[in-house]
């Protein structure tokens, strides 16, 4: 089955890969932007698929990651390594500190608590004018150099965010289906049995939050470079939720499933709307439409089917 | 499962070559204009208002200039600036419009700023008001055909000081640019003329509940100074004048607390109000005569600011089509013909661009007054010809900070 699942998956990025430079611009960087809204997803998908924990903060990390390439990149000049390297960091940073007072809750409250966290790095991005300024945003920031090649085009950017979603995938792949992972699963299907097989629950969940933190942040490093723009929107509950419907269309629990959700909406919103107004009336029909008739997601769906 | 994944990639190869433009068109094909406005979301009734203005126009020459079809492409941006920037990149990259325009939020502004330059693409924002736009910040592609917030605000300071002869006022405003580049510009002028600001009150971007914040007006203020626009404007006016407030303490404003976007749903509360900016759909001049009743005609109300900049914006775009012969294609051309439209038959009155790309216009005090049964925002004095930088040196201005929440400092706090 992990075979199959590898080979699959191995067949999306080849052709993608394969589609790049057939492509014209703007699609490719509506690809790029469902693969970074993927990468957010699978991070997500790693709370709330995997541990059973629905997280309404997951911009926060996203957010913070992409606020420190864009202050970074814009007022220091600095490359896309140390970009990079701080924007993950600050994003680990994050969910390593909220996670002390998340982790705490459950179901509900969980889901409160990571929503009131998220706010609270939304209004610092709001209010802190000197250092984020504010409402304004931060515009400007230039697409970065990968040694000698320059990502400024749509066609390298693209090849760049699919190699790191690839490499995303692959990574929290076998994350999940290593033994931590597995135990993330238990305590998804019963936290009590876990605790009582000797299992320290709260460090399991603890490093879930952490290592979903990271993911989003690396996500949050390529919407900085990718949009040239970092606001407070983007650290927005609405981004929070959108996350987490690209993670439930497609299919919690299934890694390929949130990046494929995060296709289907990046796509619905930018191709609908051009021939209706009423776009979002139809992004809520196909909610309503995969709740009730696939409610694991699409992909879950596919593999429910085939059991 | 094979079959099942083949058929997948298929279907998706499928929906992405649907997306394949043809060949780029030839110079006899349509004069492409791509047009960003937030459709849906919070801001749906101004971006309304602006997609209304600007079909006005359009429809008023046909959609035809210089012997070539005009397209509309119109883009929803949700009042997101991410998704206007996304929108963007669709219509230059995909559509290849001949210019792009609209735009609503200052953020916006910012962040089409770099992307403009990089397009090489001519863009106009006709509502984007950020004074550092064309202050501090400004793009060589970019041409704002509408104002900056501190432009009415420096000639309203003025006259406030020296007409309404108020000595102490207090201000409040939504904490974000634009209520501090506004209150910022007043304060500026109006000190100078000898007045005083004797407290600023910030109100959180989207409050509904003032009555907290009207609690805190100091109550020897000769004049409480507002800046809010939409829903804020009406409840604001409204729940000050419920508090028996604006009956010891008159209120003055910026002119979106009386636009006319929201005008008509205010009632009494709002009668009285003096305001300033570079429009009123009362103004008494033929051209703003015609454009008035052509919009109430189609849209069944009267024109807001948000209409009138984006008719007028229409009309400017298509003047610059005109001197250059439609040819669009050449972009340094179209961009210099932008910067030189100059016209004295605006609905808001005669208009050139600075070298900073902000216009030079008229700007109006206002009296909110009920005529015929309806309110009306009358024009009550005109100072003419007004810069983005007032009486000042624009070179000793553009070396002093952007307004602020903090600047200018409130020295009689």
């Amino acid at each position: 089955m992990i075979r199959r699942r590898a080979l699959a998956a191995a067949i999306i990025i080849g052709v993608l890969a394969a589609l790049g430079p057939v492509l014209p611009a703007y699609p490719l960087t509506l690809i790029t932007q469902a693969l970074i809204f993927g990468i957010l997803a699978m991070s997500l998908d790693v709370l709330l698929g995997y541990t059973g924990l629905p997280s309404l903060g997951q911009a926060a990390y996203f957010g913070v990651a992409a606020y420190a390439v864009a202050l970074l990149a814009t007022e220091r000049q600095v490359g896309l390594l140390g970009c990079a390297a701080a924007g993950i960091a600050l994003a680990a940073v994050t969910a390593a500190v909220f996670g002390v007072v998340a982790i705490r809750a459950r179901g509900t409250y969980f889901l409160m608590i990571t929503l009131a966290l998220g706010m609270v790095v939304w209004g610092l991005a709001f209010r802190w004018v000197s250092l984020t300024k504010g409402d304004n945003g931060v515009s400007g920031v230039p697409r970065p150099e990968l040694g000698a090649l320059s990502l400024s085009a749509p066609l390298p950017f693209f090849y760049f965010a699919l190699v790191t979603a690839a490499v995303s995938w692959t990574l929290l792949g076998l994350l999940v289906m290593s033994p931590f992972g597995l135990g993330l699963k238990g305590i998804r299907g019963s936290e009590s049995r876990m605790e009582a097989l000797g299992y320290n629950v709260w460090l399991h969940k603890y490093l879930a939050f952490v290592i979903a933190g990271v993911f989003a942040g690396v996500a949050g490093v390529l919407w900085a470079y990718y949009n040239g723009f970092v606001g407070p929107t983007d650290v927005q509950l609405v981004t929070s939720v959108e996350a987490l419907l690209m993670t439930a269309l497609g299919g919690p629990g299934t890694l390929i499933g949130p990046v494929l959700g995060a296709g289907i909406i990046v796509f619905l919103k930018n191709f609908v709307s051009v021939y209706t107004k009423r776009w979002l009336l139809i992004l809520g029909a196909v909610y309503i439409g995969v709740i009730l008739f696939a409610p694991h997601g699409v992909v879950g769906a596919f593999r429910r089917q085939r059991r | 499962m094979r079959a099942r994944v083949m058929r997948l990639i298929l279907t998706v190869a499928v929906v992405l070559a649907g997306t394949v433009p043809g060949p780029a068109r030839a110079q006899s094909g349509p004069i492409k204009i791509g047009l960003l406005v937030p459709l849906t979301g919070a801001a749906s009734a101004l971006g309304k208002d602006m997609l209304a203005g600007t079909e006005l126009y359009l429809d008023e020459i046909n959609r035809q200039v210089a012997g070539r079809k005009i397209e509309l492409i119109v883009e929803d941006t949700e009042g997101v600036t991410a998704t206007a920037l996304t929108k963007a990149r669709k219509l230059v990259d995909q559509d290849h419009v001949a210019i792009l325009t609209g735009g609503l939020l200052a953020s916006t502004g910012y962040a089409l700023h770099p992307f403009a330059d990089a397009a090489k693409i001519p863009t106009t924002y006709p509502v984007m008001s950020s004074d550092d736009l064309t202050q501090r910040k400004p793009a060589k592609w970019v041409v704002r055909t509408g104002w900056n917030s501190s432009q009415s605000m420096h000639a309203f300071g003025e006259w406030v000081a020296r007409n309404l002869k108020y000595k102490k006022v207090a201000t409040i405003g939504f904490d974000y640019a634009f209520g501090w580049e506004t209150v910022g510009g007043f304060q500026r002028t109006f000190e100078e003329q000898g007045g005083q600001i004797i407290q600023k009150i910030w109100t959180p971007l989207n409050t509904t509940d003032f009555s907290p914040f009207i609690a805190q007006i100091k109550p020897d203020a000769d004049a409480v100074f507002a800046v809010f626009f939409g829903r804020g404007s009406l409840q604001f006016v409204k729940q000050y004048a419920e508090t028996g407030l604006k009956a010891k303490i008159p209120l003055i404003g910026n002119g979106t607390v009386t636009d006319e976007s929201v005008l008509p749903q205010m009632g009494d509360e709002a009668l009285g109000v003096y305001t300033a900016l570079h429009y009123s759909a009362a103004l008494d001049n033929p051209a703003n005569k015609k454009y008035a009743k052509a919009f109430e005609a189609k849209a069944g109300k009267i024109p807001s600011y948000y209409a009138e900049t984006c008719y007028t914006n229409m009309r400017w775009i298509v003047e610059a089509i005109k001197a250059i012969n439609g040819k669009v294609e050449d972009r340094e051309a179209f961009l210099a013909a932008l910067k030189k439209v100059e016209l004295k038959d605006f609905p808001r009155g005669p208009v050139v661009i600075d070298k900073w790309g902000n216009p030079i216009q008229n700007i109006y005090v206002r009296k909110v007054e009920r005529v015929g049964g309806q309110l009306q925002n009358s024009v009550i004095f005109t100072y003419p010809a007004v810069s983005q930088f007032w009486k000042y040196n624009p070179e000793e201005f553009l070396k002093q900070p952007l307004y602020t929440r903090d600047y200018p400092p409130c020295k009689y706090c």
